[in-house]
């Protein structure tokens, strides 16, 4: 947008071109400049807006509306395949009860406490990390943020096998952690994306305000965290939607740290219910819908810093 | 954590000063050592022994390796795993840069069509397979088939065909990772230099040529890191196929992960289920170089 704008300014210079150039200007600020986006779209009714609404139509009915069949597909009484649609027949709630009796809100609890514990110890650990890494010169710094950065590139489902014996008998302390939460809730712990994250905003923070509490005798973790932390909200909102949402899609960590099927998350059991030869197919998608809302809450809520998560994230990268 | 003991004294006289970041480090130190490095190393360690639980684990050099790789069934999981990486990828970027173009814009509408146009990467994998296999339910009333019937096309059984169930599966993939392309490559055309457009519109270039010669040159970047997280995210393709398909049928679906899956956990053999994990690490790992190499050439020039 200020691009386009400026230039009225600069144009007075050059004579021919001042009188045009000065018109355009001021349409660019009473309607969308012509040079705002890649495709040049026009906002005024014509072709190019009926064809943008067109576009964006099917965008829609791609992308997001298959969410309304899994929404109508469990309030139906019969879905099959055969009756989905964008709305529910003879809508009932008689889906959501079969799954509670198949123990779908206790998969569902699991889910939540293995969300927000795990969330709660990433968070901590990512931000102690950062604090040290950001705001502390040491030896071997560059090693430790290289070491982050691998446990980036190492996928969990690369170190599966190794990682359920390691579950099945920790090192040194020698306990069971499978079927527990914590056989969950300790592999997320450390996450490489949330640490070079708050690593990131955490050094622009302006080193003037940590000498002056430290001349007023503030002592380290007092420093994190009453002048750092609320300093990295912003950090801290991304690295948290997008540390629940990495969470809540985790599949295989809880596939191989359950002992036995009650232990699993409620996104495993799904396929349980799915295989569940008394159950149909509208129970399955009661379970699906219960297993979407909650990373569609925290979507929905913070929906901004996902976003612009997802960008610094990239450009980092 | 040898280096957490070693390094304060190294620096000497320094005392807790030095000792302090050690103490922030510690406990994402030491979980990424015991839940990934040390796993890590592990598998590498159990790719050479034939795993005999209760018997004890018997070293047999590479030979899990060379029993992997000429697998046949392996051999037609790496090649499903490419095919579905490459398609995966490249449709997901295509797929993406297009709804970019689209959705590109300040509009208050326009946003809240990127915020329901991006649902499927915030959906739990699992939550996307289920529902992916009721839209490719089989008969004509399924969705997919029935949009399909009102181009007269007939039903398809896409997910118990094995000449299909791959490319269904891609198509789902693209569907999951397009929106995400989306982001990145709106956040690459939002530092397009604008007069750039204007310049181009008063020297009557058409639209194609300036898609070609001023935006795309300019998202670059955002299109190199994109392919990088899709090359990356393709190789160790896990949940969505074995939600989807579960392999099948006839093992029309195994990819690398799942195959490596059903070696170690159903099968048990776990030596060779490592052997194949540390080969994917291996090629994870060389990707990402190569990549990050070209990438830095590539913004040097």
């Amino acid at each position: 947008m200020s691009a386009p704008a400026l230039d009225p300014v600069r144009a007075p210079s050059d004579e021919v071109s001042a009188t045009p150039s000065r018109r355009a200007g001021k349409q660019t600020r009473t309607t969308p400049a012509r040079f705002d986006t890649a495709l040049g779209w026009n906002d005024r009714p014509g072709v190019s807006r009926a064809l943008r609404i067109l576009l964006c139509a099917t965008a829609l009915g791609i992308f997001a509306a298959p969410f309304l069949t899994i929404v109508s597909g469990a309030l139906s009484t019969h879905p099959s395949g055969s009756s989905l649609s964008f709305l529910p027949h003879d809508s009932t709630l008689l889906n959501f009860r079969v799954a509670g009796e198949r123990g779908i809100w206790d998969y569902f609890t699991n889910s939540l406490v293995i969300a927000g514990g795990g969330l709660l110890l990433q968070l901590v650990v990512c931000v102690l990390a950062a604090y040290a890494l950001a705001r502390h010169r040491f030896r071997g710094q560059a090693i430790v943020m290289t070491l982050f950065m691998l446990t980036m590139m190492l996928p969990e489902e690369v170190i599966a096998i190794p990682l359920s014996l390691v579950l099945g008998h920790v090192p040194v302390v020698g306990i069971d952690l499978k079927g527990t939460v914590w056989g969950v809730i300790l592999p997320l712990g450390a996450w490489g994306f949330s640490v070079m994250l708050l690593t990131e905003f955490m050094k622009d923070i302006p080193s003037e305000i940590e000498e002056a509490a430290r001349l007023d005798g503030v002592g380290e973790l007092r420093m994190l965290w009453q002048i750092v932390l609320p300093l990295c909200k912003p950090a801290l909102g991304v690295a948290g939607v997008l540390g629940f949402i990495m969470i809540w899609d985790q599949y295989l960590l809880p596939l191989i740290a359950a002992k036995d099927p009650t232990d699993y998350t409620v996104t495993v059991a799904l396929s349980i219910l799915r295989t569940d030869p008394e159950v149909g197919s509208g129970v399955v998608l009661a379970g699906a819908v219960i297993a979407l809302l909650p990373s569609l809450v925290v979507y929905l809520l913070l929906q901004r810093s996902l976003v612009t998560g997802i960008a610094a994230g990239a450009t980092k990268g | 954590m040898t280096a957490t003991t070693s390094a304060p004294r190294r620096r000497g006289g320094l005392g807790t000063k030095a000792v302090l970041p050690w103490l922030f480090l510690a406990p994402g130190l030491l979980l990424a050592l015991v839940f990934k490095f040390l796993p890590m190393g592990k598998g590498i360690w159990l790719s050479f022994f034939d795993v005999r639980p209760f018997l004890g684990d018997q070293w047999v050099g590479l030979d899990n390796y060379t029993r992997v790789l000429t697998d046949h069934r392996f051999q037609d999981a790496i090649g499903h795993t490419l095919v579905l990486g490459v398609g995966q990828s490249l449709g997901a970027i295509v797929v993406g840069f297009f709804l970019a173009l689209l959705l590109e814009g300040q509009a208050r509408s326009l946003k809240i069509m990127r915020t329901a146009v991006f649902l499927p990467v915030v959906t739990a994998t699992a939550v996307v397979g289920e529902l992916w296999r009721l839209m490719y339910y089989p008969t004509s009333d399924g969705l997919v088939n029935s949009a399909l019937g009102f181009l007269g096309l007939g039903p398809t059984p896409f997910l118990d065909n094995p000449d299909t169930a791959l490319w269904a599966t891609m198509v789902m993939g693209i569907w999951m990772v397009a929106p995400y392309n989306m982001v990145i490559i709106l956040a690459g055309l939002a530092g397009v230099d604008r007069t750039l457009y204007e310049a181009a519109a008063m020297d009557g270039v058409s639209l194609w040529q300036r898609l070609r010669h001023v935006t795309l040159p300019a998202i670059r970047p955002a299109i190199g890191i994109v392919l990088t997280l899709a090359a990356i995210r393709g190789l160790r393709v896990f949940t969505e196929v074995y939600v989807l398909t579960g392999g099948g049928p006839a093992g029309s679906t195994e990819v690398w992960m799942t195959r490596a899956y059903t070696l170690g956990f159903t099968r048990n053999d776990i030596g060779g289920a490592s052997a194949a994990s540390v080969v994917l690490l291996a090629v994870t790992l060389l990707l990402t170089v190569t990549v990050n190499h070209f990438r830095k050439r590539g913004d040097v020039r």
